[in-house]
């Protein structure tokens, strides 16, 4: 994290110095709360990995508060609909700065096996709200869920750099 | 001296939006409270329309049968039955005896799968957070014998025309009776933990209650009806596969209310827990597949219906043919479509802190009222 | 495979269905419409409880103003499905309490699942299957 502390001594107390750009890097890699938003199948492989084989809650990610004002990530997981899309750009537009999107599954990666033939069904979210984090998959592992958190983790530690 | 007035009251709107925790999918309720009690509601369903029917029209049959999957997603085994007999029984193809079998066995452990979640879902509207996690760590053992079996952990594609895609692999009947073993003697520990749980029991009596001629004027199927008292399951009354040749009772309520729509479900989890025994006891032997890899092709003016009991009632697929190999016309009979329907009488007059559970004691899921 | 096959004319639904509900028929389980490029078939599927009988009911309008009676005082769960067909084939049923449209957004414009309706930000999946 790129720290300086003094030499711990028997009386000296041990003092962490960093900048305050690091600082917040740290805690909001670390604990980052998404709104789970699941629309479609990619919901149920989100609410496994949210239980208790695939445990998300051990990297500091809780599935608890599902209030836009309240999280920092948004997960989108399932198809975007015609009908649904403005609902979820009025949402993403409540959620707070700095805030970050995952895409996953095919549906929300690029609109999937509904690509062809369907009237309703927009071609991926992020012709919607801009995406950090594309997961592909019909439906998506809960290991690669979990890999798209240690990404973003990733993102957030050179943003803070 | 002052004077007594009388507080001004009036009804307000107040909207569940498709963006909701306990909705179970995206589905939208405008609700007319007054205080608390509902005096209106209205539905709006449609978000997640993903124009199946259509696609279904400019695909062969077995290109169609991944769509299949995606419908009601908790049940992927089921609804690739449906669809898989219903075009077998239009085209008149047979199926060997071990795959008619093996097909019993998944569909009923899915039947399994999909009432855990059911039953999750509706300890996490009470509070019961454990009862939610002890479901899902049972389901991820059914998981892990469908992904033995076919190679996916939620969509499958499993069955094909005449038969199964492959055999089952070496030591997947002494894994699964091994779980179901375990999940009989844990069965009781939560019917203690939930059912019978006091605080489950007081929120659940009395509310959302459905009349037996009102279920059957909407044409509800499943616990829904079967919660009501009504004794109709396809299982018995248009037997498919080898269920007339198996023994189980069909569990059917007493109040019509949420507390008996979920008993329901729980009994229904541990007859098919005696059914799969049945089967695996007696697993007849030979091949799987015996119809040659080529497309199906349906002769012309062909019109056929055919329907499954799926956990949440009657899904059914009705097919149209014009003589090519991709279906003239697929209609899907959903049964949560129906199912949900019943909300707008259902609720009123309930208080809107048990519209949630309310809501999952009908059990949508929206991939398949929507399509 | 559909045992009972009936085909009526458009006028006669209401008599019919009121009539083989007086036969135990009382359970209505889906209502659908098949576009046949010259007119369109609507059918309705009913079961008897306690028997296990079913009973297919089969009519044809026409194409060009489709409209028929609506049977929602028979059978409640006639409502959805006959507001679903008037979303996606434009069928008007005459007596509907509230006929509008239930799974597509308001603004959409026309009826897609009709064999000639079509759209320019639908893209037709390319190559040939056999």
């Amino acid at each position: 994290m790129g720290i300086r502390h003094s030499k711990p001594g028997p009386l000296a107390p041990v003092i962490y110095l960093t900048k305050l750009d690091r600082l917040f890097e740290w805690g909001r890699k670390n604990s980052n709360w998404p709104l789970p938003w699941g629309l479609a199948c990619c919901a149920i492989e989100m609410m496994a990995t949210f239980a208790s084989r695939y445990d998300l809650d051990r990297f500091g990610v809780l599935g608890g508060f599902p209030s836009p004002r309240q999280s920092d990530t948004i997960i989108v997981a399932g198809t975007v609909t015609k009908k649904m899309a403005p609902v979820i750009k009025r949402l993403y537009e409540q959620m707070p700065e700095p805030k970050y999107v995952i895409a996953m599954g095919n549906c929300a990666v690029s609109g999937g096996i509904y690509y062809y033939d369907s009237y309703s069904v927009v071609k991926g979210v992020d012709k919607i709200i801009p995406v950090d984090i594309y997961i592909p998959g019909c439906p998506p592992r809960p290991e690669a869920l979990i890999d798209a958190f240690l990404k973003l983790r990733q993102k957030i530690e050179s943003e803070g750099r | 001296m002052e004077e007594k007035r009388e507080l001004e009251t009036f009804d307000f709107k107040i909207n569940m939006g498709p963006q909701h925790p306990s909705t179970h999918g995206v589905f939208r309720l405008t609700l007319k409270l007054d205080g608390e009690t509902v005096v209106d509601a209205e539905p709006e369903i449609g978000y997640l329309h993903r124009s199946v029917e259509k696609i279904a029209e400019n695909r062969t049959y077995e290109q169609a049968l991944p769509l299949t999957d995606r419908l009601d997603y908790v049940n992927a085994m089921g609804n690739n039955l449906a669809y898989v007999m219903a075009v077998e029984d239009t085209a008149g193809i047979e199926v060997p005896e071990r795959a008619k079998a093996i097909r019993v066995v998944m569909a009923e452990l899915n039947r399994i799968a999909s009432h855990l979640i059911s039953l999750g879902t509706q300890g996490l509207e009470v509070g019961s957070h454990t009862f939610f996690l002890y479901c899902f760590r049972e389901r991820e053992r059914i998981l892990d014998l469908f992904e033995k079996a076919s190679g996916g952990r939620l969509t499958y594609s499993y069955f094909r025309f005449g038969g199964l895609s492959k055999d089952l692999p070496d030591g997947w009947v002494k894994e699964a009776l091994e779980f179901l073993k375990d999940f009989e003697e844990k069965m009781k520990e939560y019917y203690v933990l939930f059912l019978d749980n006091p605080i489950y029991r007081g929120r659940a009596t009395g509310i959302g209650i459905i009349a037996p001629e009102l279920a059957i004027n909407y044409g509800a199927s499943g616990p829904v009806l079967r919660g009501s008292g009504v004794p109709l399951d396809l299982r018995k009354k248009a037997p498919y596969l080898i269920y007339d040749q198996l023994e189980f009772d069909v569990p059917v309520g007493t109040d019509g209310d949420v507390w008996d729509r979920s008993w329901v479900r729980f009994r229904e989890m541990q007859e098919s827990v005696r059914i799969i025994r049945q089967v695996l006891d007696n697993l007849p032997s030979g091949p799987v597949l015996e119809r040659e890899a080529r497309y199906v092709v349906i002769e012309e003016g062909m019109v056929n219906y055919f329907a499954v009991e799926s956990p949440r009632g009657e899904l059914g697929f009705f097919i149209v043919s014009d003589g090519s190999e991709k279906p003239y016309r697929l209609k899907i009979r959903s049964p949560a479509f129906v199912n949900l329907s019943m909300i707008r009488e259902v609720v009123k007059g309930e208080k809107l802190a048990d519209i949630p559970l309310i809501i999952g004691s009908l059990d949508p899921v929206f991939g398949e009222v929507d399509r | 495979m559909i045992k009972r096959l009936i085909g009526i004319k458009p006028e006669d639904l209401k008599m019919t269905l009121e009539h083989l509900k007086n036969e135990g028929f009382i359970y209505l389980s889906f209502i659908t419409a098949v576009d046949k490029l010259k007119s369109f078939e609507l059918y309705y599927r009913l079961v008897n409880p306690e028997s296990g009988e079913c009973a297919v009911v089969k009519t044809e309008i026409d194409r060009e103003e489709p409209g028929i009676d609506s049977v929602t005082d028979l059978f409640k769960g006639a409502n959805w499905h006959e507001r679903e067909i008037y979303d996606l084939f434009g069928i008007k049923f005459k007596g509907h309490p509230e006929l509008r449209r239930i799974l597509l957004y308001d603004g959409f414009e026309g009826h897609p699942l009709r064999k000639d309706w079509s759209s320019p930000d639908v893209e037709k999946r390319p190559g040939d299957f056999v």
